[in-house]
């Protein structure tokens, strides 16, 4: 028979020493689990279930898979927004990088001086509130009073429907979203060459490498895992797209819903349709987009970088 | 029915102790401009009930609904009254968070027959649920630019004659102005497809859910065939509705006609184009196309603290005529209220369509209005049905074969 240990004296010390942490630690944990994972678990089982917030909480119905059968079906919108997704985020994303890089190489060593005015400048558009843009941008684009066409007419061209041509609405929208991201990428490149210690410069140069070559052979691979991290960034973000098409367009994603992005869409369908169930389907099926993305995105990098 | 008697006596005794003592706070959620209504009533209310206060709760159009979904999942947060626009009636009727008005201790069905009959049937759910008291309407009517117009040589009466002239005439006034016949082609497929439905059918199904959408429905293929021909006759300007190009339009007479609720009247000369007063007339829609657009509702969540209040609010805010009038003054809400349409005000010339007698006209338009059945797969269709005449409008895409997709993906969505 073992005996049972006598209850020790309670102690505010030992107490707080035990118990404090925890407690410190706690309104994370508390915060997480009410906002992050309670959300995260109710719509992975609302994603197997049909369900309208108006039948109130407990009628939902079981359905299994058909949520993310009618997603994957060939005739629902969820391919075509994920199509408009992909392609505003190429039209926008790669121009993004393809500026950012040799724009903050140059800032970095012609315009040391400058660099504090450059990186507030550069960063201004991202911490722009997202109306404020679209108007400006909606303003902008505007087919009979905006700026774009007023300029295009003093040159002879008919103007363009910038916002009502299917055609041209994902380039429109893809050029705010370059215009709002490219000088973000910029600070994080400047950042990165930063990073970068002069002596491999100096080093270069006394063996006689010029700017070109420097920027090709040192910069670029030095700068691997800044780009990696932007890049990352880059296609989480567009495949998130949701504000700037959302003010531009509203919600229905502009003329025959070409500006129509696939988190746009899954809105839509959740707070305007009240299709809980299969919009909480489409967010893990866009998840699982933007996870193969970036897996695919560390792969090239990971491996390219092997290879050197 | 005895139990439903003693209900209503002890609510009859309740509300008068109420009456003599006890303060009330009353939450009412509502959107603009209804709010300004409500405002403009409120001194008449309290006068009236000194010990109960309102506590008006005015969010944003979208922001409103969206918080009122949120509460009626949860069934927290709900106010005692709720204000509900018609584009969000059919599907909150459809959920289960709102007081059936036809049962005691509301018995609202002796007040239906006061009501322009249509706004009775959107307040009403499948399963006949009565969910919302309408308190204002959209009579449907057709705006036109008499200037423009005159300056072509066209006779309304003609445009209104039939949808064939109406594109006729228009081909006239672009030659002869230069001015576009409507906004947007969708205009015209959007009012073709409200109009001249049968009974018992809805815009998209009928009573029985069955879908009506498809390329064999004579209503859709006109609709969107109407639209084709107004496009491809460049009689449209290609402007959507509320954006700076519309109201542009508006100003400096560019499009010469408007299919709108009546309401875009008090829009036009308070903000939009209040230099235009006397250029504007208005006329029934062609082909006789009675239809509704807008309105709005006031309901009674289940989980409501105060329903018995609230229910004496609505009531004042609805069946009353003296506030029926002051909100149609405030900013032009139409009545839902029948014996308010007959107030004098009613009779008046209205100055900005340069002295028409416009408000008679909208009141018989409201009672030729037929009830439309409202689904709550409505908004579905609706997106899916814009998606494809986009495609027909501006990639030329067969006007059949558009209606056979649409059927196909709403009917993949509607479960």
């Amino acid at each position: 028979m073992s005996q049972r240990a006598a209850p020790r004296t309670w102690s505010y010390t030992r107490f707080q020493q035990r118990f404090a942490p925890y407690l410190f630690v706690s309104p994370f944990f508390i915060l997480f689990a009410i906002f992050g994972l309670f959300p995260l678990i109710f719509s992975l089982f609302l994603a197997f279930h049909l369900w309208s917030p108006l039948d109130g909480v407990g009628n939902w119905k079981f359905v299994g898979f058909e949520n993310f059968q009618l997603a994957l079906g060939p005739t629902d919108m969820f391919w075509k927004s994920l199509k408009n997704t992909v392609w505003i985020g190429l039209l926008s994303g790669i121009p993004q990088h393809l500026v950012a890089l040799p724009l903050a190489f140059i800032i970095h060593h012609s315009l040391r001086r400058f660099q504090g005015t450059f990186s507030t400048i550069l960063f201004l558009p991202y911490i722009t509130n997202a109306v404020a843009i679209a108007i400006v941008f909606a303003t902008l684009y505007s087919e009979r009073l905006g700026i774009l066409n007023y300029l295009g007419g003093q040159l002879g061209l008919d103007p363009v429907r910038w916002l009502g041509d299917p055609n041209l609405v994902p380039y429109s929208v893809a050029a705010v979203v370059f215009w709002r991201y490219v000088g973000w990428n910029t600070v994080l490149y400047l950042s990165g060459l930063q990073a970068i210690s002069e002596d491999v410069y100096e080093a270069a140069t006394v063996d006689g490498a010029n700017g070109w070559q420097k920027f090709w052979y040192i910069t670029l691979p030095l700068l691997r895992p800044m780009m990696f991290y932007a890049f990352t960034l880059t296609i989480v973000g567009s495949m998130q797209l949701f504000e700037e098409p959302f003010m531009l367009l509203n919600d229905g994603g502009g003329s025959g819903g070409a500006g129509l992005t696939s988190a746009m869409h899954i809105f839509n369908t959740a707070f305007r349709d009240l299709d809980m169930g299969y919009a909480s389907a489409m967010s893990w099926l866009l998840f699982l987009a933007i996870f193969t993305l970036s897996m695919l995105n560390n792969y090239l990098f990971s491996r390219d970088g092997g290879n050197r | 029915m005895k139990k439903s008697a003693a209900f209503a006596l002890a609510t009859a005794l309740l509300l008068g102790t109420a009456h003599a003592q006890e303060k009330v706070t009353l939450t009412v959620a509502a959107f603009p401009s209804l709010d300004s209504a409500i405002k403009a009533i409120l001194p008449a209310w309290t006068k009236l009930h000194p010990n109960v206060t309102i506590n008006l709760q005015a969010q944003q159009f979208a922001d409103h609904h969206n918080a009122m979904t949120t509460a009626l999942a949860t069934g927290q947060g709900l106010p005692d009254v709720m204000a509900i626009e018609i584009g969000y009636v059919g599907k909150f009727a459809e959920g289960q968070g709102l007081e059936n008005l036809n049962s005691a201790p509301y018995n609202a069905a002796q007040y239906k027959k006061l009501f322009t009959p249509f706004t009775i049937a959107q307040a009403t759910s499948a399963d006949g649920r009565f969910i919302a008291m309408p308190t204002d309407i959209g009579p449907g009517t057709f705006f036109y630019r008499k200037d423009v117009l005159d300056k072509a040589g066209v006779n309304p009466l003609t445009m209104q004659s039939s949808w064939e002239n109406y594109i006729a005439s228009g081909k006239k006034i672009k030659q002869k102005t230069g001015a576009y016949l409507v906004n947007t082609a969708a205009s015209v497929y959007n009012l073709v497809i409200r109009t001249n439905l049968k009974s018992g059918e809805g815009i998209y199904f009928d009573k029985q859910n069955t879908l009506l959408v498809g390329p064999d429905n004579a209503r859709f293929v006109r609709a969107m065939t109407l639209a084709k021909q107004v496009r491809d006759a460049g009689l449209d300007a290609k402007i959507g509705e509320w954006s700076n190009e519309w109201y542009d339009a508006f100003k400096k007479g560019t499009v010469a006609t408007q299919f709108s609720g009546a309401w875009l009247q008090g829009a036009l000369q308070n903000w939009m184009a209040p230099d235009t007063k006397g250029l504007w007339r208005v006329q029934n829609l062609p082909e006789k196309g009675f239809a509704s657009w807008g309105g709005s509702f006031y309901a009674v969540p289940s989980k409501a603290k105060n329903k018995q209040w609230a229910w004496e609010f609505i009531k004042f805010m609805t069946l009353n005529q003296g506030s029926q009038i002051t909100a149609f003054k405030d900013n032009g809400a139409f009545p839902a209220l029948i014996a308010a349409q007959k107030d004098k005000a009613f009779s008046e010339p209205v100055e900005f369509l340069g002295g028409q007698k416009a408000r008679v006209l909208w009141r018989d338009a409201a009672a030729k209005t037929q009830p439309i059945d409202v689904n709550k797969y409505d908004s579905i269709a609706d997106q899916i049905l814009q998606t494809e005449l986009t495609n027909v409008l501006e990639q030329g895409k067969d006007v059949k074969q558009a209606l056979a997709d649409a059927r196909a993906q709403i009917a993949r969505r509607a479960r």
